[in-house]
C-alpha cells in the first residue's frame, strides 16, 4: 500500500504501476458527463476554465446530498467510459489523474501515457464506505448541475488501485481476454 | 369492497425509498458473504469485504449504499377487490419526491432525455399489475444506470434453443466486463413481446436469490427446468473470471434468475436486466 499526496509529480506518478494499491491524500475534483462536456467545449472553444487543470485529479462521482452531520453524502465511482471521448482533451490541458470504475478506451491509454498521467480505480458500488475518507467538500463550479457540478474535495488515504499506469498498461488488458475491450 | 386514500400509498412509498436504498437486501447481503467465504481470489476477497462493509456503514450511517440511487421503478399490484381514494399515480411520485429529499438521496433524473435539463425525484416508471384479493403490494426498485445501460434485448427465432439464448445470456455479461459493478446479478425475461421481455428481466431481479442448489419439490417439470438453467449460467457466468471490478475471480455473479411468459408461435424475444451488486428493493402491501 502507497500512501501519496497531491499534487501528483511527474515523478510519483512514474512510480506508479498497475495494480498498485495507493491511499491518496489531497484535493481532488469531482466532474461527470455534463461537466467534462462542458469542460471539453470551453476548451476546444479557447475559453477560460472554471478550475486550473494543470496537475489537477478528476473524480468520476455525482455524490448523494450532505446530511447535516457530513461534509458529504455517498460519494462512489461512475463508469469512466463515458467520459472516454473528452479525456485526451482533457489530458493535453494539463489534467494528470483520474478516477473512476472500469475499463477506457485504447485512445485514452494511449493519452494517458503520451502526457504522463494515470487512471486509478475506485472501490464500485461502495459509495458509503468512500465517503468516510472525505474531509471537506465544496462546489466550485457549474452548481447549476446538481449533483454533476464540479466539486472540490479533501480526501484522506482514498483507497485507489492503479488501472492504468503512465506507461500505458491496461489492468483489463491481458488480465481477462473474455472482457477486453476490442 | 375494502377502500384505501391515496396517502397511504405516498407514505409507504416514501418510507420504502429509503429502506431500499439505506438497506441492502437481506438475500443479496447474504449472497455477498457467502462469495466471501468461498471467493480464493485475494483481491476479489478484499473488494467483497469492503462491498460489505459499505452495506454496515450504508446502514448504520443511514447513507445511501451508492450514490447513484437509481431512477426509481415502481413495481404496482393492485387488487379487484380495493378501491383507492385518490390518484395512485400523483401518490407514488409525490412519494419518491419526499422519501429521496428526506433520506438525502441523489436526484439523478432529467425532465427532458434530449435536453437533459431540470433535475427532479420523479416521475418513476410505474408498472401496474391487475390481480385478485383486497390489498395493494407496491415495490420500489431503484435502479442504477452504469449497469441499466448493460441491457439488451434478442428477438430470437422460434426454433432457437438454450444453447443459444445462454450464449447470449453470457454474451451480455462479457459485454458488461467490469464496468457494470460486478458481482452481478443477472435478470432474464423470456417469452412475451419484446417490451414485454424486458419488464420481465426486470422483474426477475425482484426475486430472491437463491444461495444454494435448489431441491425442486412439488413444481412443473417446466419450472424445474428453468431452475436447472439458472444454475447452469450461474456456473458458466462464475467461469469467466471477471469477479469483482472485473479484477478478476470467480465471483462474477451472485444470481440469475428467469421469469417467462407464454409468447408468439413466430418469435422468442429474451432480454437482459444486469443489476449491480447493489441490488436494491423494498416491498409493502397495504
Amino acid at each position: 500500500m502507497k500512501k501519496i499526496h497531491t499534487p501528483l509529480t511527474e515523478e510519483k506518478i512514474i512510480g506508479l504501476k498497475i495494480g498498485d494499491e495507493v491511499l491518496l491524500s489531497g484535493v481532488i475534483y469531482t466532474a461527470r458527463d455534463q461537466a467534462h462536456k462542458r469542460l471539453f467545449e470551453a476548451i476546444t472553444k479557447g475559453q477560460k476554465l472554471p478550475l486550473d487543470l494543470k496537475g489537477a485529479i478528476i473524480y468520476y462521482c455525482g455524490p448523494t446530498p450532505a446530511p447535516k452531520t457530513r461534509v458529504i453524502g455517498s460519494c462512489g465511482p461512475t463508469t469512466s467510459s463515458r467520459m472516454d471521448e473528452f479525456t485526451p482533451v482533457l489530458l493535453n490541458s494539463g489534467l494528470r489523474a483520474m478516477i473512476g470504475k472500469g475499463r477506457r478506451s485504447s485512445e485514452v491509454a494511449a493519452a494517458i501515457k503520451k502526457y504522463r498521467a494515470v487512471y486509478f480505480l475506485a472501490y464500485a458500488g461502495c459509495a458509503a464506505l468512500l465517503s468516510e475518507f472525505v474531509k471537506e467538500a465544496e462546489v466550485v463550479a457549474y452548481r447549476d448541475l446538481g449533483p454533476e457540478a464540479i466539486f472540490r474535495l479533501a480526501v484522506k488515504d482514498f483507497p485507489l488501485i492503479v488501472g492504468i499506469d503512465s506507461r500505458a498498461k491496461d489492468i483489463y488488458q491481458g488480465q481477462h481476454p473474455a472482457v477486453r475491450k476490442k | 369492497m375494502r377502500r384505501i386514500n391515496a396517502r397511504e400509498i405516498q407514505q409507504a412509498v416514501a418510507q420504502l425509498c429509503i429502506q431500499a436504498n439505506t438497506r441492502l437486501r437481506p438475500d443479496v447481503l447474504a449472497a455477498l458473504k457467502a462469495a466471501y467465504q468461498t471467493e480464493k481470489n485475494k483481491r476479489a476477497k478484499d473488494i467483497l469485504a469492503a462491498i460489505i462493509r459499505n452495506a454496515a456503514i450504508a446502514k448504520s450511517q443511514k447513507l445511501a449504499i451508492c450514490q447513484d440511487t437509481g431512477l426509481p421503478c415502481v413495481f404496482v399490484e393492485l387488487g379487484a377487490d380495493l378501491r383507492v381514494i385518490g390518484d395512485i399515480k400523483a401518490a407514488i411520485n409525490k412519494g419518491i419526491a419526499s422519501g429521496y429529499k428526506k433520506g438525502y438521496l441523489r436526484n439523478s433524473l432529467v425532465s427532458d432525455p434530449l435536453a437533459r435539463r431540470q433535475f427532479g425525484y420523479a416521475p418513476a416508471v410505474i408498472h401496474l399489475d391487475l390481480v385478485s384479493g383486497d390489498k395493494l403490494k407496491v415495490t420500489l426498485l431503484p435502479k442504477g444506470f452504469g449497469c441499466e445501460n448493460r441491457s439488451r434485448l434478442m428477438m430470437f427465432n422460434p426454433t432457437a434453443g438454450p444453447k443459444q439464448i445462454m450464449r447470449f445470456i453470457i454474451d451480455c455479461v462479457k459485454q458488461a466486463g467490469p464496468d457494470a459493478c460486478p458481482p452481478y446479478i443477472i435478470g432474464v425475461g423470456i417469452g412475451g413481446t419484446a417490451d414485454y421481455a424486458c419488464l420481465l428481466a426486470k422483474k426477475a431481479l425482484l426475486k430472491k436469490i437463491k444461495n444454494k442448489k435448489l431441491k425442486i419439490k412439488n413444481s412443473s417439470r417446466w419450472l424445474s427446468k428453468i431452475n436447472k438453467l439458472e444454475q447452469k449460467l450461474l456456473t458458466e457466468i462464475n467461469k469467466l473470471n471477471i469477479g469483482p471490478m472485473g479484477l478478476g475471480g470467480k465471483t462474477t455473479a451472485l444470481g440469475v434468475s428467469i421469469e417467462t411468459y407464454p409468447t408468439h408461435i413466430a418469435g422468442l424475444p429474451v432480454a437482459v436486466n444486469i443489476s449491480c451488486h447493489a441490488l436494491r428493493s423494498a416491498t409493502k402491501v397495504l
